[in-house]
């Protein structure tokens, strides 16, 4: 597929199949009950907690507010280490350097939003610039998003572009492109945005911001399974998928996992290649954790708060 | 990383299972004069009851107390009979977790359909006829009930038919002497249960049990005013024929091989859904069920990839099991004939896949069966399976697609996938079949007239179409 | 001077919108009320039903998808065309029943008549029978009435013209074709009638109208397997159960006949609503 000009991409992203929204709704609430017990439910706890990006995004964040975040992402329970660390922290730009300095050799990843987020609505050079210092900040991996007012208007050749100017900066680092599904209206959009991050070189497809509701819906992210397993067979490149915004019960990550399982395979059941956006998750996803270990209900004074 | 689902039982407990039952007469539970017969569970083998078998003195008893009840019945005012209703289907859905269990138990249906889709059904199906009682002045039928109606029930949705037999006929005033599958009386006999819970008067509800004997007598005893069957069309014909020369009004609900219609143009993820709950929907033990795949020449190879990855998911076992897809075939009679025919299928020259999927040791299994290089003349493009084998067969242009789907002598459903709102009707309107899902497949709904063209048979059951089965026609 | 020999009419099928005479070659005479000689009649055969079926059949997608005005239109069409012929089909159901040309003439309107009643339901029968049904889910849900297909008819022995015109209009004005077995006793009026709907613009196929022994031609009708519905209202109840029984082969909808049928009563709709099936479609709702 080239994508030389916007009639180009038009044309492909329109010849994609359709999504009826009424079938993926029920395709994603029945498998939203699947029951997950026992030793599976241990084994999806767990799996939860390692694709976690633990994301504090807030005009009052601080150096403390981080370094608290990256230390909890590290060691997330501090009083049993079988607990594993979290996939990554996710902060704003100016604050990389801070989480690099926590999560050190951990393991732990550090993300950072750029692109002017969350609305997107600045040039590309400001977009490119904000990338380019979170990446020499440390960042591994950069979630940007793409400007839906060009994706709306079928300026799909412009969201293209910035992609492909984004993933340039990005250098080493993963590219998440956030779709902001809320405002894209319909599934057909998000497959569409879908398809036209993966082609612009996007190494993830991201649902949400957090800023913006609906956000990460069972249904969206099914579709966005979708396309990540299409894409591979069409296109022989593996994209990732990471839900945003709205996860946060336990039943609600392990329907994500469920989800991944069904859809695009357990292949993609890997930090590798799918994240749980999110931050109030984890300790839910910890107090369930613990109930299985002991057989008690936990409680919430037992886990920390960042 | 291989994510195992951990077995997800419902408990049992919920359910008590007597050793024997007898018939529902008269508000009463009496013996049999037949000889017993034992019902299993299918995934298990395992004899759940002895049941009774209904003698043709048996249902006349029966028949009589309908017709006694009758009097009673007929001449409460509509609001009462609707209260009456109404607190069945209240009494149904506070019971929902044990009946969906016990028909899961006697059926082999899958636990999953039997909570989610049977009990609310079953349940929203009384509540929608309740509300018709005391507003048939209204429907356009007239208003005076038939009498007593004979009622045979099939296995395949043992709670869901008696809903749709017992709760319009009894809404518009008639009694009803029922006879469930002989697989599958439990939860008929359950029903029984709720009916002296709802303090309903003596002999508007009878059940008897027993094979097919006992439904012919049923179907053929002189003061039947109304037969309803649903089964097969081999039987329909047969009652059809038995009814000749009386004045007994009859709807027949029989068996089908609808074509579910995939264009180049479709939500493919949405129709390999489609396609999957088409046939695989309670083992494929439906009437209605899409069990002929016709898809676009264009797209039939992309289709069969995603269609076989998807059946690749597809959790086949434990009933019980919360998260099992496929359950048991409902007998060893069932599962002899899906067998018999699937090796015609083979013989006939068509190409067989399964997924890779093991079967339980014990009770009677059949995996997700997709024949591909199907052709109409094949038996397995013509005659009900009546179970989870697909028929895949291709077509080059909406015409030829009509034709196909149209060359049988059922007409109970059609499916048709796309995305071009012209096309779908222009289908629906050429389909000959009582319905069409389009860009959907197998959805019910108390509201929603369901029945056949052709051999389908006749009558609609559902929505206000469903009172004129009950009525006697206004002349 | 002698009188001038008036030219008879010779009284053949109406089959596929042609008049063929009986492949039989058989034909029997007609006599009226008084027992006089009115004319030969042809008297089919099953092959000739046969055909007749297959006419029917290949005038059902077109007729079945026509709109429902045109349907009316031409039911309408019908009637004028009757009414225009009035003075033959006076004389023709005087001699038939032995009734004065007063209460002829009172038939013959009747049966005008009930064609602009039955015209008018052609648009009409699918708002009443239809329905739009509010089901648990985002789903549109649309319940329409659609023609059953070929349906035999056994027209009354009695009323020649209008019983006929009775029968057929109730089937034929919802989109089915027909095939009817015309009053044995008194069957020049049928003929007459397939004069009046030849030049209707009643597309050939749509009615086809055999004369002859019902009892002979009824039960291979009943057989037929591309046969979707009976009316029996000819039919004695000996015959009415014979082809009762026939007609479960292939589950045909049966209107079983009704005692004596008084055609002046207002009719209702059950005549149109005994050949018509419920279509019911589902499409989700969403963006």
């Amino acid at each position: 597929m080239t994508a030389s000009t916007n009639a180009s991409l038009r044309a492909f992203l329109h010849g994609l199949p359709g999504v009826d929204r009424v079938g993926a709704d029920a395709r994603a609430a029945m498998l939203g009950t699947r029951s997950i017990k026992t030793s599976a439910k241990r084994q999806a706890i767990d799996m939860a907690i390692s694709m976690v990006d633990l994301t504090t995004l807030e005009g009052a964040d601080t150096r403390g507010k981080v370094r608290a975040m990256c230390a909890k992402a590290v060691h997330p329970d501090p009083t049993d280490a079988t607990v594993p660390s979290v996939a990554a922290v996710c902060v704003y730009p100016d604050l990389v350097a801070e989480a690099r300095d926590v999560v050190g050799s951990s393991g732990v990843k550090v993300a950072s939003v750029a692109t002017a987020f969350p609305s997107g609505r600045s040039t590309l050079e400001v977009k490119v610039s904000d990338t380019a210092f979170a990446v020499a900040a440390g960042a591994d991996e950069i979630d940007m998003v793409i400007d839906r007012g060009a994706f709306l208007s079928g300026d799909y050749l412009k969201v293209f572009e910035e992609i492909q100017a984004i993933k340039a900066a990005c250098g080493e680092a993963h590219l998440k492109v956030i779709l902001e599904t809320g405002e894209l209206a319909t599934y057909d959009n998000v497959r569409r945005a879908s398809w036209l991050a993966m082609l612009a070189g996007g190494d993830f497809i991201k649902t949400s911001t957090g800023k913006i509701q609906p956000a990460a819906t069972l249904p969206v992210t099914l579709v966005m399974l979708e396309a990540v397993r299409d894409f591979l067979a069409l296109e022989g490149r593996k994209v990732g998928v990471k839900p945003a915004g709205g996860i946060k019960t336990t039943k609600d990550a392990i329907k994500m996992l469920v989800l991944v399982n069904e859809t695009a395979g357990p292949d993609w059941l890997d930090p590798d290649w799918f994240r749980l956006g999110a931050s109030s998750v984890l300790n839910d996803l910890l107090m369930q954790r613990q109930k299985l270990t002991t057989g008690r209900y936990a409680g919430p004074d037992y886990f920390t708060l960042d | 990383m291989i994510f195992e689902y951990a077995p997800a039982p419902e408990s049992r407990d919920v359910v008590d299972i007597k050793p024997s039952y007898g018939l529902f007469i008269n508000g009463e539970f009496v013996d049999g004069s037949g000889t017993p017969f034992k019902t299993i569970n299918p995934a298990s083998e395992e004899t759940l009851a002895e049941i009774a078998t209904a003698t043709e003195a048996d249902v006349d008893r029966a028949v009589q107390a309908a017709r006694k009840a009758f009097g009673v019945w007929s001449s409460l005012p509509g609001s009462e009979r609707a209260k009456y209703l109404f607190r069945i289907a209240r009494i149904i859905q506070e019971r929902a977790r044990e009946l969906a269990v016990l028909e899961s138990i006697d059926n082999g249906k899958p636990i999953r359909e039997s909570r989610d889709v049977d009990l609310p059904l079953v349940a929203a199906h009384f509540f929608y006829y309740a509300g018709w009682a005391d507003k048939l002045e209204y429907a356009g039928y007239g208003t005076t009930p038939l009498g007593v109606a004979g009622q045979v029930i099939p296995w395949n949705f043992p709670l869901l038919m008696l809903a749709w037999k017992i709760a319009p006929a009894l809404a518009c005033g008639n009694t009803v002497v029922l006879k469930p599958a002989e697989t599958t009386p439990l939860t008929a006999l359950l029903f029984a249960e709720i009916c002296q819970q709802a303090d309903l008067p003596p002999g508007v509800v009878n059940i008897v049990t027993g094979a097919g004997e006992t439904g012919a007598a049923v179907v053929g005893h002189p003061e039947v005013d109304k037969v309803a069957f649903t089964g097969s069309t081999e039987v329909g014909r047969l009652i059809a024929k038995s009814v000749a020369g009386t004045n007994k009004k009859v709807t027949l609900e029989l068996g089908g091989k609808a074509a579910n219609i995939v264009f180049d143009d479709a939500a493919l993820d949405q129709a390999v859904e489609g396609i999957v709950t088409g046939i695989f929907f309670n083992q494929g033990h439906v009437c209605c069920a899409g069990s002929r795949l016709l898809v676009q020449e264009s797209i039939a190879e992309e289709l069969m990839s995603s269609l076989k990855r998807r059946l690749s998911t597809l959790r086949l076992g434990d009933p019980l099991d919360k998260n099992t897809d496929i359950g048991a075939i409902n007998s060893a009679a069932q599962l002899a004939k899906i067998r018999e025919l699937s090796s015609a299928g083979e013989s006939e020259g068509a190409e067989r896949w399964s997924p890779a999927c093991a079967l339980p040791d014990k009770g009677f299994w059949f995996p997700p069966t997709v024949f591909t290089g199907v052709s109409q003349s094949h038996r397995i493009a013509r005659e009900e399976i009546f179970g989870p084998v697909l028929s895949v067969l291709t077509f080059r242009t909406p015409a030829e697609a009509v034709e196909k789907a149209n060359n049988t002598p059922y007409g109970l459903s059609a499916g048709v996938w796309t995305e071009k709102a012209s096309r779908m009707l222009w289908m629906a309107s050429k389909l000959r079949a009582g319905v069409v899902w389009s860009n959907t497949f197998n959805k019910f709904d108390p509201t929603s007239p369901f029945g056949g063209f052709k051999e389908s048979g006749y009558g609609r059951e559902g929505g206000r179409h469903g009172l004129e089965a009950y009525l006697k026609e206004i002349s | 001077m002698s009188e001038r020999l008036s030219v008879r009419k010779t009284y053949k099928l109406y089959i596929g919108g042609a008049f063929p005479r009986s492949e039989s070659g058989r034909s029997y005479a007609v006599t009226g009320a008084k027992g006089e000689f009115l004319a030969n009649a042809s008297k089919a055969s099953r092959k000739d039903l046969r055909e007749a079926v297959v006419a029917a059949r290949k005038a059902f997608p077109g007729w079945s998808s026509a709109t429902a005005y045109n349907r009316g239109q031409i039911l309408y069409r019908i009637a004028e065309m009757l009414e225009g012929r009035r003075a033959q089909f006076v004389s023709e159901v005087a001699e038939a029943d032995g009734v004065s040309g007063k209460k002829a003439g009172e038939l013959v309107d009747a049966a005008v008549d009930r064609l602009v009643w039955y015209a008018g339901w052609s648009d009409k029968i699918t708002s009443l029978r239809g329905s739009s049904n509010p089901v648990s889910g985002p789903y549109f849900n649309l319940s329409t009435p659609e023609p059953t297909g070929v349906v035999g008819i056994v027209a009354p022995p009695m009323g020649p013209l209008f019983g006929l015109v009775s029968v057929i209009a109730p089937v034929i004005v919802t989109g089915n074709t027909c095939v009817v077995i015309a009053s044995e006793r008194a069957p020049l009026p049928s003929i007459t009638l397939a004069e009046v709907l030849a030049t209707s613009d009643l597309p050939g196929g749509v009615v086809n109208i055999l004369t002859g022994s019902a009892a002979e031609m009824a039960p291979w009708m009943a057989g037929h397997m591309d046969v979707n519905g009976l009316d029996l209202t000819g039919a004695d109840a000996e015959l009415a159960q014979k082809c009762e029984e026939l007609a479960a082969e292939n589950l045909k909808r049966v209107l079983r006949p009704n005692g004596k049928t008084d055609w002046a009563a207002n009719p209702g709709t059950g005549r149109m609503t005994a050949f018509l099936e419920t279509k019911t479609v589902w499409h989700p709702i969403g963006i």
